[in-house]
């Protein structure tokens, strides 16, 4: 009988075997069997956070900074609801998370009992798959398998929702051998046919003006689709943009770079995409913010998009050809086959695109992501260009909130790694930033974790630098402070005549107080001469830090694709013409 | 005014009827899985109907009868295809090879002339009979959808009191069967 355990025990031995180290959590009444278990089992860390939507946001920072799935427990009814968000943000970006909830006992669902709510069924549209677990013996088969399901194919949320009864009863553990289940079964059979891989060759021959359009799912791939996809620029000598989630794939400082593409893309990134004759999409998927007016999206190209969900293939844009594949098994054998025909393509194509290359640093020339800086008021730029001076030197990583500091990030902060840029791209979560930070700190102790914020967002999850005081996380928490919601004033200003409806904040907290409140540090720079110290004094703090950056209120995010226009039709800021070179700041 | 809307539909295609067949895991949640998948993303269900087929290893059997632009058709085929419990999905298109049917049973309560005419319009279809009482009628009908449709249409004035119809089921034919 000793092979008997509880639920609630049957939950820790599968973090154990799985190799989990941390999980995020906040406790209730319907988990407190397995809380209660938690004193027996020390090689597993409890974070425990102030909300529990923190907890997701923060177990998404911890798996997409390390590369392993993230794990958050959570109570019942509200615990669950909380967690929404959190589990929706993780779908949308491809983030494995398991989150493991409590439900009221089994005789009790559906008699609207007291934290009762239909967990699965409100979390059935925002995760890969969930499960109720109604039998001890079927736990901790579906604890393994949720494991399998968040990690393989497209990486996603899976939840477990576990009736009270269920966590107190003894069952028998079971460790399932191997799981096959949808995603392994189909990269078995599919992992970049053979066929479409010489068509890709064949196609990266012919082409004159080639682009690599690159996205987050290399960074899911792993580290050595990183290496690949470096390989097979050097190889071809192409151009390549990325995504929003793409960032740090393909060092941020290359000239091969073009910059992130899009909505507040650069200028030579989109008009790459808009003139190229050939684009290869590597685990992108063609987002509405990429794409732009999608019927003038690139007319003239040849498309190619590898990517190892079947379902993004030819959802949103139609694609000459598709090769369905992890990206690192498919660039594998897209590079050895291009090093086995013997092309010598960095030197054959130098010649045949050179001329591509050309019209590519003429559009460079436009400096499109400089902006009008000023020696009397923090431009918000300019403080995102010294954060990253000042931290370069550092393995930094680097969080974000959502709006227009998210967007300066993205442009002025170079990465040349990846996992080291956490930003909610997909569903656009204001509050994922702080948040993300501390799973970030907890997966990389000794790293430098910065959370660029807005004053907007930040306040939204707040609650957490609790949180980070007390595992004593030194998270920086960089806002940038215009007082208002930067980006919905901006699309007020330029999209609805200037009425500014509800996005100034008029009664905002004292942040540097705020961080004393709460047993940190706060800092306020006000002026652009000492941005430097003050953000010098910031890194020289082992701990905790809110940062108050107060920047210009009336900075627009520059370049702007404004709506239904093409990718060659940019904004490029107001001042565009009254900007005297000097004026400009080099990017 | 365009003012802040991201983007437009601007094309119009063409939109195509179709039927999927999906095999799936017979377990709690799996039609919610498969409906939720449907509402959330704005696809159409003309028609349901779904019913365990292999009891030993557990499977039910999907039919939706559903309706698209080509590529709305290929993004549903898809999506359903990266459920969990579902095992298979096939393409039923709507030509010589596929066999369609819909069984309706049809309660016509009227006079005896009435229930005699109505007894005539049915005998074109699949029938019977299946309950009778001086007043009224239950038919069994299995046919296509607009045979059926038609067929309601009809009945009607004869005093169609409650049609029940369990929508659309599909059969290859031949010897092939979807592996």
């Amino acid at each position: 009988m000793s092979n008997l355990m509880t639920g609630a025990a049957m939950v820790f031995r599968t973090l154990e075997d799985q190799g989990v180290k941390h999980i995020f959590g906040y406790p209730g009444g319907a988990v407190l069997p397995i809380y209660d278990e938690l004193k027996n089992h020390k090689k597993i860390k409890h974070i425990l956070v102030r909300h529990e939507q923190g907890a997701g946001h923060a177990a998404e920072g911890y798996a997409r900074s390390s590369g392993k799935p993230g794990v958050l427990l959570v109570t019942s009814g509200p615990g669950a609801t909380n967690t929404v968000t959190a589990l929706t943000d993780a779908y949308m970006d491809s983030v494995p998370i398991v989150c493991i909830t409590g439900q009221v006992p089994t005789h009790l669902i559906g008699t609207d009992a007291f934290q009762e709510c239909d967990t699965t069924g409100i979390t059935r549209p925002c995760t890969k798959h969930n499960w109720l677990v109604k039998n001890i013996k079927e736990l901790s088969l579906i604890l393994h398998k949720a494991f399998d399901v968040a990690t393989t194919g497209r990486p996603g949320p899976v939840l477990v929702d576990i009736p009270k009864d269920i966590q107190f009863q003894k069952g028998k553990y079971v460790r399932p051998k191997k799981i096959i289940n949808k995603s392994t079964k189909d990269n078995i059979e599919i992992n970049g046919k053979d066929d479409d891989i010489k068509a890709v060759a064949t196609l990266i021959k012919k082409s004159f003006k080639p682009i690599l359009y690159t996205g987050g799912g290399v960074i899911n791939s792993g580290p050595a689709a990183t290496c690949l996809l470096r390989e097979l620029v050097s190889l071809t000598g192409f151009p390549i943009t990325s995504t929003l989630q793409g960032l740090g794939a393909f060092p941020g400082n290359d000239p091969k770079f073009l910059g992130m593409l899009g909505m507040h893309g650069t200028y030579e990134a989109n008009n790459a995409m808009h003139d190229c004759d050939l684009m290869i999409n590597i685990g992108a998927r063609f987002d509405d913010r990429i794409t732009g007016k999608i019927d003038d999206f690139s007319p003239r190209s040849k498309k190619v998009h590898i990517d190892i969900d079947p379902s993004s293939i030819n959802k949103n844009v139609a694609v000459d050809l598709a090769v369905i594949g992890d990206v690192k098994i498919v660039l594998g054998k897209l590079v050895s086959l291009l090093k086995q025909n013997g092309l010598d393509l960095a030197n054959s194509n130098r010649q045949k695109i050179a001329t591509w290359w050309n019209e590519i640093e003429n559009w460079r020339k436009k400096n499109s992501l400089s902006f009008i800086n000023s020696n009397k008021i923090i431009k918000p730029q300019f403080a995102v260009q010294r954060l990253y001076e000042l931290t370069k030197a550092q393995d930094t990583f680097i969080t974000t909130e959502v709006g227009q500091h998210q967007m300066w990030a993205a442009q002025h902060y170079k990465f040349d790694k990846p996992n080291r840029w956490m930003t909610s791209g997909g569903l656009g979560t204001m509050g994922y930033g702080l948040p993300a930070a501390i799973g970030v700190q907890v997966a990389n102790p000794e790293k430098l974790v910065i959370d660029i914020a807005g004053e907007a967002s930040v306040l939204m999850t707040m609650q957490e630098m609790s949180t980070a005081v007390q595992y004593e996380l030194p998270i920086k928490i960089f806002i940038l402070n215009n007082h208002y919601m930067g980006m919905v004033r901006q699309w007020q200003e330029l999209l609805h005549e200037k009425n500014y409806s509800e996005s100034y904040i008029t009664a905002l907290p004292d942040f540097v107080k705020l961080a004393e409140a709460y047993g940190c540090v706060g800092i306020r720079a006000n002026k652009p001469e000492e941005l430097d110290r003050k953000i010098e004094q910031m890194l020289s703090i082992n701990g905790p830090v809110i940062f108050d950056c107060v920047v210009d209120k009336a900075e627009n995010c520059y370049p702007m694709i404004l709506s239904g226009k093409p990718h060659n039709q940019m904004l490029l800021g107001k001042e565009e013409d009254e900007i005297s070179n000097e004026g400009k700041t080099q990017v | 005014m365009v003012k802040s809307a991201y983007s437009f539909a601007t094309k119009k295609e063409k939109i195509e009827k179709h039927i999927f067949v999906v095999w799936v895991d017979n377990e709690a949640g799996v039609l919610a899985r498969v409906v939720g998948l449907f509402s959330g993303r704005g696809y159409n269900i003309d028609s349901l109907a779904v019913a365990e087929v292999d009891r030993s290893n557990n499977i039910s059997r999907i039919t939706i009868s559903t309706s698209g632009t080509p590529r709305v058709l290929q993004q549903i085929k898809l999506q359903l295809g990266k459920l969990v419990p579902v095992h298979k999905v096939a393409d039923f298109p709507r030509n010589r090879k596929t066999l369609l049917r819909e069984m309706a049973l049809l309660k016509v309560v009227s006079s005896r002339s009435h229930l005699e005419k109505a007894k005539k319009l049915c005998k074109k279809y699949k029938y019977a009979i299946i309950d009778r009482t001086e007043k009224s009628y239950v038919f069994e009908v299995s046919a296509l959808k607009n045979e059926i449709d038609n067929l309601i249409k009809k009945l009607q004035p004869l005093g169609l009191a409650s049609a029940s119809r369990t929508g659309v089921v599909a059969m290859t034919k031949g010897s092939e069967i979807y592996k």
